[in-house]
């Protein structure tokens, strides 16, 4: 991509600014000019696999974690299992993937989804599980059936250590998910990396510009689950 | 099943005889991951063991060791590996370094948490006794934080082990070095290296966690060790 930039006999790194060809340690100039056609794109891309990976993710371990909260007994096949499914290391895993799902974005996601159910889950199962007795007992006298015990009483307390699970599946997600970049056609981040890793003395600002993005974008969306953890319940503020 | 279902079957199938004829290749290739893996951990348990040991006994920084696990979490690993081969330049050095940066990560973190959460009532009754500060360390807070030191060290060993294969796109060498190079090995190649991989990761997996059983002390053993396997 960086060839394509017009460079008269010998390919050169883009429009060849002494700072690109030079390949100083940080040029503004290349990203600022590939903003448009590599960065910005891939900084969108990889929000979205984050988001859905997450999404999904929540998506299954939310009632999974609900029913070993009532079933206890499913709760450690399902930690033995999970733990050893994060052993995965996530180029292998990719590259499994890949002759059954193909190039694209369903192995990306089924891999990640993977890993995010890894956190969520026993994040889940420990909040529901760290509700002080008492507290249940006391709405079981006031009354309360188990499905409102539940939904008024369990889960609301539960949201912080939800929304903790929720944190560092978001933040290992969009580390892990540079990792896609090295051979489907869904990029992310992680492409404009390894684009570099390419050549044999890799071009730095492309490296550095978008890891940063990378850091950037998990730091960015680690503050805005914080925020919703606040908005959602303001009296857990102290709590980490 | 479709054609292409049984064609994808086929290089599954591949993928194990390539294992099967090249066994001598693959244990060279994981004994050089294993390598790669086992220098990084040393340094980062060097680095941060002592350091979450000694700010766990006084107290002190806990945003330092809770920064250290997002920070493990947050940054990629690849990004870490890239960046240290612009630093460093390619080989064995960078890799290791970033791996170990990769570790620091949770060592640091458990060491803190078992150090510092040692059971408060103990620790004072340690002191009522008269015991000094390195006393109530070495013989009170340490033997109490083995289960949580070791946490630190697998999760570690773990990370480095399943991210050592990113290393082979920065000379790092080991079996990742077959699964990026499919010019080479052919596809057959790169699913049997990826098999491998996840064999290996697992066996440190489990391997860890039975030494962990067999170090934890007795009266420790049956509240942690099942229970943190996820963390």
């Amino acid at each position: 991509m960086r060839l394509a930039g017009g460079g008269p006999v010998i390919p050169n790194f883009g429009q060849g600014s002494s700072c690109v060809t030079g390949d100083h340690a940080f040029c503004w100039g290349w990203v600022k000019q590939h903003w448009g056609d590599t960065l910005g794109p891939a900084l969108a891309q990889h929000l979205e696999i984050t988001a859905i990976a997450v999404g999904i993710g929540f998506a299954i371990a939310f009632p999974l974690a609900l029913l070993a909260h009532r079933f206890r007994r499913l709760e450690q096949p399902f930690s033995v299992v999970s733990a050893l499914l994060y052993t995965i290391p996530s180029l292998a895993l990719f590259q499994l993937l890949i002759p059954i799902t193909g190039l694209g974005l369903t192995t990306v996601e089924v891999a990640l989804t993977s890993y995010t159910l890894v956190i969520l889950f026993p994040n889940i199962v420990t909040g529901l599980r760290s509700v002080p007795a008492d507290v249940i007992e006391a709405a079981q006298g006031m009354g309360l059936t188990r499905l409102q015990v539940l939904t008024r009483v369990e889960l609301p307390l539960a949201v912080p250590a939800i929304v903790g699970g929720l944190r560092i599946a978001v933040v290992s997600t969009v580390a892990i998910g540079t990792i896609a970049g090295i051979e489907v056609t869904t990029k992310g981040l992680g492409y404009p990396i390894f684009n570099a890793l390419q050549d044999p003395t890799p071009f730095k600002t492309e490296i550095y510009s978008a890891g940063a993005l990378a850091v950037a974008l998990a730091l960015a969306a680690d503050a805005t689950l914080v925020v919703m953890r606040r908005l959602l319940v303001p009296w857990a503020r102290r709590t980490a | 099943m479709t054609v292409a279902d049984i064609a994808n079957l086929h290089t599954f199938v591949d993928a194990f005889r390539f294992i099967g004829d090249n066994p001598g290749f693959l244990l060279t290739k994981a004994w050089q991951q294993l390598e790669l893996s086992g220098a990084a951990l040393g340094i980062a348990a060097l680095v941060a063991m002592p350091l979450g040991i000694v700010l766990g006994h006084y107290h002190r920084f806990s945003t330092l060791a809770i920064g250290a696990s997002i920070l493990g979490r947050g940054l990629p690993s690849l990004v870490l590996i890239a960046a240290f081969l612009t630093l460093l330049g390619i080989g064995f050095v960078n890799n290791m370094v970033a791996l170990a940066v990769l570790g620091t990560g949770p060592i640091l973190t458990n060491a803190y948490d078992a150090i510092e959460g040692a059971d408060r009532d103990t620790v004072e009754a340690a002191r009522g006794m008269g015991m000094t500060g390195p006393q109530v360390l070495a013989k009170v807070e340490l033997p109490l934080a083995i289960p949580l030191l070791f946490t630190g060290i697998r999760v570690a060993a773990v990370t480095i082990v399943a991210t050592a294969p990113i290393a082979a796109i920065a000379g790092g060498g080991g079996l990742g070095d077959i699964i990026v190079n499919q010019a080479s090995y052919r596809l057959a190649g790169v699913l049997g290296a990826s098999l491998c991989v996840m064999a290996l990761s697992a066996l440190v997996f489990l391997v860890l966690v039975g030494l962990q059983t067999a170090v934890t002390p007795r009266g420790l053993r049956r509240t942690s060790v099942v229970r943190d396997l996820t963390t």
